[in-house]
């Protein structure tokens, strides 16, 4: 090609630049002209929407004590462009009793928006946390003389005991993941972090206001928008009563000082749970002070993990205390009645299986195999049962049946009490026991769950669920801690009763051993004045020692409680779990 | 006998200096907008970023003035000597310990930070204007050209390594001054079209063409390739203008393809929804077999070439898929997305754009006004004094601010092709297409940016964005070209 023809190359080159301005002018008409879009978009950037936070529900206990209130507290805040720079910070600091060194790596954090990202001159920054009651009066009367500082209230949650931290939970800021999950949160709200502060979040929150305000391109506010048209008001939190015995939930929290462990004792008639227990556990004071994050740090290293609720996150083998759920069943599928006997000589023996029993007389019946917690007698009935092939055609539908027997007493799955994080135990079924031995299992493979070891797993609510359900002779109500929510009806769902697959009448025969279990057996340490307690205690075998249960409930006639005490490490049942179930029965029943 | 030479200053092309000049005062302007916290009132003061880009103002006019005064010949002396330090410094920064932002591009000497890779632009503007101008540099040969492409690739490369891509991007500019020096236009041509598919392709490849199954990427890109390959027909085809347009062949052979394309896409709104892509890839390969046919019975390359090309973009565009989707790792995969503006990172790139379109549409005709602007104060637009300078202009100056500002780049840019038309030597007139093509990726790539038509890319707007490594580079470069121009008009007056 030859020069001249190279040359008109600069016409391609300065039409490429004419096209590139004509098409940013073409889109900037766009924007900047025709469309109205972004101005609204601009406009609702000029906006502040600020909320308004109404005062959260107070949580009361059944008798109408206050547990949880909310308290005024006053935080420090500051507006860095309004400071005065030659202010006396020596004084300053002195009243709020922090160095200098702390005042200035306070102020380097506000200002660092790494980590600190909604950092604005303009507004209000935090500069310290829940000033005490004495902070504040000192401060109060100088604040004049610190120009950008204010001092701001807010309310913060305050606990009148120290018991009852799992039940009640706490209130923290949100996290990103909730933010994500409820666009109602916004980063530094407040939101209930476990336990009923959690699970009756909604109710207890109330709907938080809007106040449309209008800022400049300063930052600063210019007053309400259209005059407060635009805003909608706070509507107050509810407060809820539990169904928690303020006193017995202390009682027994001093019970199990030392152990590891939890106590239930749920209402049977209604399914309120009376008192929740986990061991141990912690004062939920302590978390809304100014240290939080420290204590909380402290909490979750601690190896005893006293955050955990054991009470319905603890999956524990249920021991003898599984036993009343084996009798019942065996007799509503016709494998044997009160009149049947199977001998036990030092326990369970056939063929090359062995499960020990200790010493007791032999043979015996249903009502004595309660009573002295016979392993040989409900091996021998689910030895039957499993067998039983007039019955059922198959091992793996004797199997199923027995599954469904537990499922529809409470164990298996979750009962669904309305607390976060309850975790389910284990009941195994034909298909499980297939796969753990590749199909190669029989009835004496799998025979130590007849009496509550083995594979099966409960939680100590679900214990204390069948204390409540034998105590009503065959049903349930799913157990739930809040009694009532000031203005609505408690959910259906906790008043339903869920009847068992076993008859009423074959309770009856159950509840006769754990009476017995009580006058002449394994539990008489559980005895007080004045009432006829049935009792059911248990070891459940377990590598680090052996756990100590208890299973109850009060009277036998008209119960008005039922009970679980579960102690880890905790020995023979009678040793630590029946004499604490006898104090916290009397404590409820004869106010001792 | 000595003439006494015409003064610098009168033979200094002063419609380019002017526009520098007007340049720079809209510039500050906009920094003082963008920049401007309120409390700070002391916009001259250097805390403020106002304050201190006056400060780069005015050393980057000494720096002008400097190389107005220096002796014309040094540049084309030093070109290969500035370009090796460049490389040198360039490499060693790859290793530079110290991150700002993420990059490592940024030296610290003393109390001020410099970018090298700003200064690189100019220097390998001399290096390749001195290889081009130098005697045995022969246009046909291939190996002149590979060594011309090794200089422009080597800086652009290193530039890479420090993990600043947009910077290094700019280095694709200089292709535009080889197409005004002979490299042929079927190279530009095809790059720009492959850069269309690999954009267009990942931008629009999860949206679908109404009710049917079809990629809408994959249509466009398909739908470009066959528009491409027979405008490349059209552009080249001789004796065309004695037959009507609608007779001639290569339209024919379009209008008839997008009908097709039309009816399977009616077929498939309607009646059976499916993917069109299927039909358009059979037109395709009838396309392509056409063009080597005719280029076999006719013996013509150019036929030959385009079924080269149509071939060659489909094997692109499946291979883009193929890497993207199966060979990628998922986070490489969502950065080129992100980059592409594909995924909407709310805190983050998309975010950023979206803001920007905001802050520039609720300026309307005229602006709010110099300092009012509330969509940049209240810093709801990141990097608003740096890359997204744009927002501010459009926010507060309005749609006619803008035009104005486009329309200075415009001038600018026609400006210095003509004055490197004018040129007496190839070394003044590379140097120059070189600055042309600078300027206007640099206009492209950023307003774009900003108007939310290119992918985000962080490069300044010359003259504009705060930053003092930027402005003297981009002063350092137009000077240059300035004093070069001056010292020719200074021979022709002599």
């Amino acid at each position: 090609m030859t020069d001249y023809e190279l040359s008109k190359r600069s016409y391609v080159l300065g039409g490429v630049a004419v096209t590139i301005i004509a098409i940013f002018v073409i889109r900037l008409f766009y924007l900047q002209v025709i469309s109205d879009e972004y101005k609204k978009y601009a406009d609702s950037n000029a906006f502040l929407k600020r909320s308004e936070f109404p005062a959260r529900g107070v949580i009361k206990d059944r008798n109408n004590k206050l547990m949880v209130y909310n308290q005024m507290t006053y935080d420090l805040m500051v507006v860095m462009n309004d400071i005065n720079p030659s202010m006396d910070t020596i004084s300053f600091c002195r009243s709020l009793g922090i160095t200098k060194d702390d005042f200035i790596a306070r102020m380097d954090y506000i200002k660092d928006r790494g980590r600190n990202p909604s950092y604005s001159r303009f507004t209000q920054q935090m500069f310290y946390q829940q000033l005490n009651e004495k902070e504040y009066c000192l401060l109060e009367e100088k604040m004049f003389r610190y120009p950008g500082f204010y001092i701001q209230k807010r309310a913060i949650r305050q606990y009148s005991t120290p018991y009852a931290a799992h039940v009640l939970g706490e209130v923290a800021q949100v996290s990103a993941a909730d933010i994500e999950e409820d666009n109602y949160y916004q980063s530094g709200d407040y939101i209930g972090k476990m336990g009923v502060e959690r699970s009756y979040e909604k109710q207890l929150r109330g709907q938080k206001g809007v106040h449309v305000l209008l800022r400049d391109a300063r930052g600063k506010i210019r007053g309400a928008y259209k005059g407060g048209a635009m805003d909608t008001p706070p509507r107050a939190g509810r407060d809820i009563t539990l169904g928690i015995d303020a006193e017995l939930q202390e009682r027994a929290e001093q019970l199990m000082k030392g152990r590891r462990g939890s106590i239930i004792a749920i209402e049977p008639s209604t399914g309120e749970v009376l008192c929740m227990v986990s061991a141990p556990s912690y004062d939920p004071r302590i978390l809304t002070t100014r240290k939080r994050g420290e204590y909380m740090k402290q909490l979750q290293k601690d190896k005893t993990r006293p955050l955990l609720n054991r009470a319905i996150m603890g999956q524990y083998p249920p021991g003898s205390t599984f036993k009343p759920s084996q009798a019942l069943t065996f007799m509503q599928e016709r494998i044997l009645n009160t009149s049947t006997s199977y001998p036990c000589a030092g326990g369970f023996r056939y063929k090359r299986l062995k499960i020990g029993c200790h010493a007791h007389p032999s043979p015996l019946n249903l009502y004595n195999a309660i009573a002295t917690s016979c392993n040989g007698y409900f091996c021998w009935g689910l030895y039957y049962m499993l067998n039983n092939r007039s019955r059922y055609s198959s091992l793996h539908e004797a199997m199923s049946t027995w599954r469904d027997y537990m499922v529809s007493m409470g164990f298996g799955y979750k009962l669904g009490i309305d607390m976060p994080g309850e975790k389910r135990g284990l009941i195994p079924n034909a298909e499980f026991y297939d796969q753990a031995y590749a199909g190669r299992w029989n009835a004496l493979t799998i025979l130590s769950i007849a009496i509550g070891q083995g594979e099966v797993m409960n939680t100590p609510l679900q214990i204390a669920n069948q204390a409540a359900t034998i105590a009503n002779r065959g049903y349930y109500i799913i157990p739930h801690v809040v009694k009532q929510v000031e203005g609505e009806r408690l959910d259906t769902t906790y008043s339903e009763r869920h009847y068992t697959m076993v008859d009423r009448r074959y309770y009856e025969h159950v509840v006769r051993g754990m009476r017995d279990a009580v006058t002449s057996g394994t539990c008489r340490g559980v005895k007080i004045p004045g009432y006829s307690v049935c009792g059911k205690t248990g070891t459940a075998q377990n590598r680090g020692g052996d756990h100590s249960v208890f299973m109850g409930f009060a009277p036998m006639h008209n119960p008005r409680i039922a009970l679980v005490v579960y102690v880890e490490n905790g020995g023979f049942g009678a040793d630590s779990a029946v004499p604490i179930a006898a104090r916290i029965f009397n404590k409820y029943l004869n106010h001792l | 006998m000595i003439h006494s030479r015409p003064s610098i200053f009168h033979t200094i092309d002063w419609w380019i200096a002017g526009i520098f000049i007007a340049m720079l005062i809209f510039g500050w302007f906009s920094i003082c907008g963008a920049s401007y916290t309120y409390g700070e009132t002391d916009i001259f003061s250097l805390s403020s970023r106002s304050g201190m880009q006056l400060l780069w103002i005015g050393t980057a006019l000494l720096l002008g003035l400097i190389i107005m005064l220096l002796d014309n010949h040094l540049f084309d002396a030093l070109g290969y000597i500035l370009y090796g330090a460049m490389l040198v410094i360039l490499f060693l920064t790859i290793f530079n310990p110290k991150q700002i932002h993420g990059s490592r591009s940024w030296l610290v000497l003393g109390p001020v930070q410099v970018q090298p890779a700003e200064f690189a632009k100019f220097t390998t503007a001399l290096a390749i204007a001195k290889f081009m101008n130098s005697y045995d540099f022969n246009y046909n040969r291939l190996r002149h050209w590979a060594m011309a492409f090794a200089i422009v690739l080597t800086p652009m490369f290193l530039i890479i390594c420090q993990k600043e891509t947009g910077s290094a991007l700019v280095y694709l500019a200089f292709f535009l001054m080889f197409y005004r020096e002979g490299m042929s236009g079927a190279i530009l041509f095809s790059s720009i079209a492959f850069i269309l598919y690999f954009v267009i392709g990942l931008k629009y490849q999860d949206t679908l063409i109404w009710h049917s199954t079809t990629s809408a990427g994959t249509f466009f890109v398909l739908s470009l390739i066959i528009i491409l390959s027979v405008i490349f027909d059209y552009v080249h085809s001789e004796n065309l203008s004695e037959s009507p347009l609608f007779r001639q062949p290569p339209l024919r052979m379009l209008a008839a393809s997008l009908a097709i394309t039309l009816l399977a896409i009616l077929f498939s709104a309607f009646v059976i929804p499916f993917n069109v892509s299927i039909v358009m890839t059979i037109l395709l390969i009838l396309i392509i077999i056409y063009y080597c046919f005719r280029g076999l019975k006719e013996d013509n390359k150019k036929y030959l070439l385009i079924a080269a090309f149509a071939l060659g973009s489909a094997g692109f565009f499946a291979s883009v898929n193929y890497v993207m989707n199966d060979v990628m790792a998922p986070y490489q995969r969502a950065r080129i997305n992100v980059l592409l503006g594909v995924e909407e990172d709310i805190n983050g790139i998309g975010y950023n754009v979206h803001q920007s379109e905001i802050a520039i549409g609720s300026g309307g005709v005229l602006g709010k006004g110099f300092l009012n602007g509330t969509q940049t104060k209240l810093k709801y637009v990141p990097e608003q004094d740096t890359d997204f300078i744009f927002c501010t202009i459009g926010e507060e100056e309005g749609f006619l601010g803008c035009i104005v500002v486009l329309g200075l780049f415009l001038a600018l840019i026609l400006r210095l092709i003509y004055v490197s038309e004018q040129q007496a030597t190839r070394f003044g007139r590379v140097y120059g297409y070189c600055v042309v093509g600078i300027f206007t990726f640099h206009l492209l790539i950023n307003v774009g940016m900003v108007l939310g038509l290119t992918p985000v890319i962080g490069i300044p707007l010359p003259f504009f964005s705060y930053g003092g490594s930027s402005l003297w580079g981009f002063t350092i470069l137009l000077f240059i070209f300035l004093r070069l121009d001056a010292e020719r008009k200074r021979a022709i007056q002599l």
